[in-house]
């Protein structure tokens, strides 16, 4: 890519940081630019950050209805997913689905509760809440 | 040194950390010169390794690989790996080696390192970066991905450093054990450049990389139109991710390429490498334009088919293959 082509196109998601980028300069020489965004990766990450969003409140809705443990949610609202749970946490899949059962879910004893937290990188009370709105 | 550590800002996290490592230890290399030597340049589309349901697409070797190639190939050059089952013996570990003034190159998992944006924080493992002091409660970092230094606060990167899942870092912490006066460019550049091309070229017997994983994404993409749609929009997206965001995946490593090739040519005097480099830039803009693409099927946008990014896949697999063809054979 040529270094007067390169795209700057900021968003407050990158909180103004710049990502480097190798390109050409008018001496036809490679050199290290720095590009404030992109409108192609920007679509992408508002897209899989939607995403996210979307499995995160459907997981809460669940919670509030019964059918479904503060875990689920809390995986979610921490950027996982099933398959990424289960092998952080060290267990199976079918292991962890349990968990999401409301009726096992408060019968964890504290210090799976902590495992749990840890590999979410939250504290054990916020696990086995959710938020009000 | 632990005062004045250089940070060179990097377009990629493993490369920017072992160059701007090697550097403080004495070896003056680039980073597109670990990245070339290292043969990291591959592409590889493996469907059964899902990151939130979506397939992995990886446009480089992994983790470790490339440290381990450059390694390999550069007589006297040793690097030194520990990992830790313990979270404190791992920091204390740490400390030590900042207390007799040397950098070391962590791995470490970018959702804990709060000094990243927000909308960055992914639970992805394989975050390379140089931790270079320490002063009070607080580690100095210099992290390739960043223009600027950065600082975290030790419960942070020992969260970050000892981290589970797929990729876990367990702590692993690197550094240059024997470093060589120079490197001998003569030899190790052909090498390397033919090691690459062998890797991804029609002798590739691997049918999930190199040409051959560009074409078996490109039949998926045009298969989409009967796909569900929600999950073809974000497996669009998703392309574009792993190619642009994740590490500065695709384009960004053809264009880290094309400088390694243009850097080479300088070195070994060779007027073949910078044509190579030329088309290699080109590469890389065609890969820029499949981006583009990508991201417009994502948001399902008018005018867009997926048979169109498919062709554009297909064609750069074209212009890589007679690329690789090309320096398969390459002598000096």
């Amino acid at each position: 890519m040529k270094k007067d082509k390169i795209p700057n196109q900021p968003h407050e998601m990158y909180e103004g940081e710049t990502k480097g980028l190798y390109t050409v300069n008018a001496e036809g020489q490679y050199e290290l630019s720095r590009t404030a965004g992109w409108e192609p990766e920007t679509i992408a990450l508002t897209q899989a950050l939607e995403e996210i969003d979307r499995l995160t409140q459907q997981a809460l809705n669940k919670v509030k209805q019964g059918h479904s443990s503060a875990l689920e949610y809390h995986m979610y609202a921490q950027r996982m997913d099933l398959p990424m749970l289960a092998v952080a946490i060290g267990k199976y899949q079918w292991q962890v689905k349990r968990h999401f059962k409301p009726a096992n879910f408060v019968k964890l004893s504290q210090q799976q509760i902590e495992e749990y937290a840890a590999v979410l990188g939250i504290d054990a009370i916020t696990l086995k809440t959710i938020p009000n709105d | 040194m632990t005062e004045e550590f250089i940070h060179t800002p990097s377009a990629h996290c493993e490369t920017g950390t072992v160059s701007n490592l090697l550097r403080s230890y004495g070896l003056e290399i680039s980073e597109p010169m670990v990245f070339g030597l290292g043969s990291g340049m591959t592409f590889a589309y493996l469907k059964q390794i899902k990151i939130n349901g979506l397939p992995l697409i990886a446009y480089r070797m992994p983790p470790k690989m490339i440290i381990k190639l450059l390694t390999w190939r550069i007589s006297g050059l040793k690097f030194h790996y520990e990992t830790f089952r313990n979270a404190d013996k791992g920091m204390l570990a740490l400390d030590e080696k900042l207390t007799q003034g040397n950098a070391v190159g962590l791995q470490t998992s970018v959702f804990f390192l709060p000094y990243f944006p927000q909308a960055m924080r992914f639970h992805f493992n394989a975050h390379n970066l140089v931790a270079y002091g320490k002063e009070n409660n607080e580690y100095k970092i210099s992290d390739p991905v960043f223009s600027h230094l950065v600082t975290t606060t030790a419960d942070d990167l020992q969260r970050a450093r000892f981290s589970k899942g797929a990729l876990a870092p367990k702590g692993l912490m690197y550094y240059p054990s024997e470093v060589p006066d120079s490197i001998d460019y003569d030899l190790v550049i052909p090498k390397s450049i033919r090691f690459m091309a062998k890797m991804n070229g029609r002798w590739n017997p691997v049918p999930f990389s190199g040409i051959k994983g560009m074409r078996l994404l490109a039949k998926n993409i045009a298969r989409f139109d009967n796909a569900d749609q929600h999950y073809a929009q974000l497996f669009m997206g998703h392309i574009v991710r792993m190619q642009e965001e994740i590490g500065t995946g695709g384009a960004g490593f053809r264009f880290i390429y094309a400088a390694f090739l243009q850097e080479s040519a300088n070195l070994i005097d060779s007027s073949f490498l910078h044509e190579r480099s030329t088309e290699m830039t080109q590469i890389g803009d065609e890969w820029r334009d499949f981006a583009v693409l990508c991201a417009r099927l994502s948001k399902k946008r008018k005018g867009q088919e997926y048979s169109d990014a498919a062709k554009q896949l297909n064609k750069i697999a074209d212009m890589e293959l007679d690329f690789y063809q090309r320096l398969s054979k390459f002598k000096k």
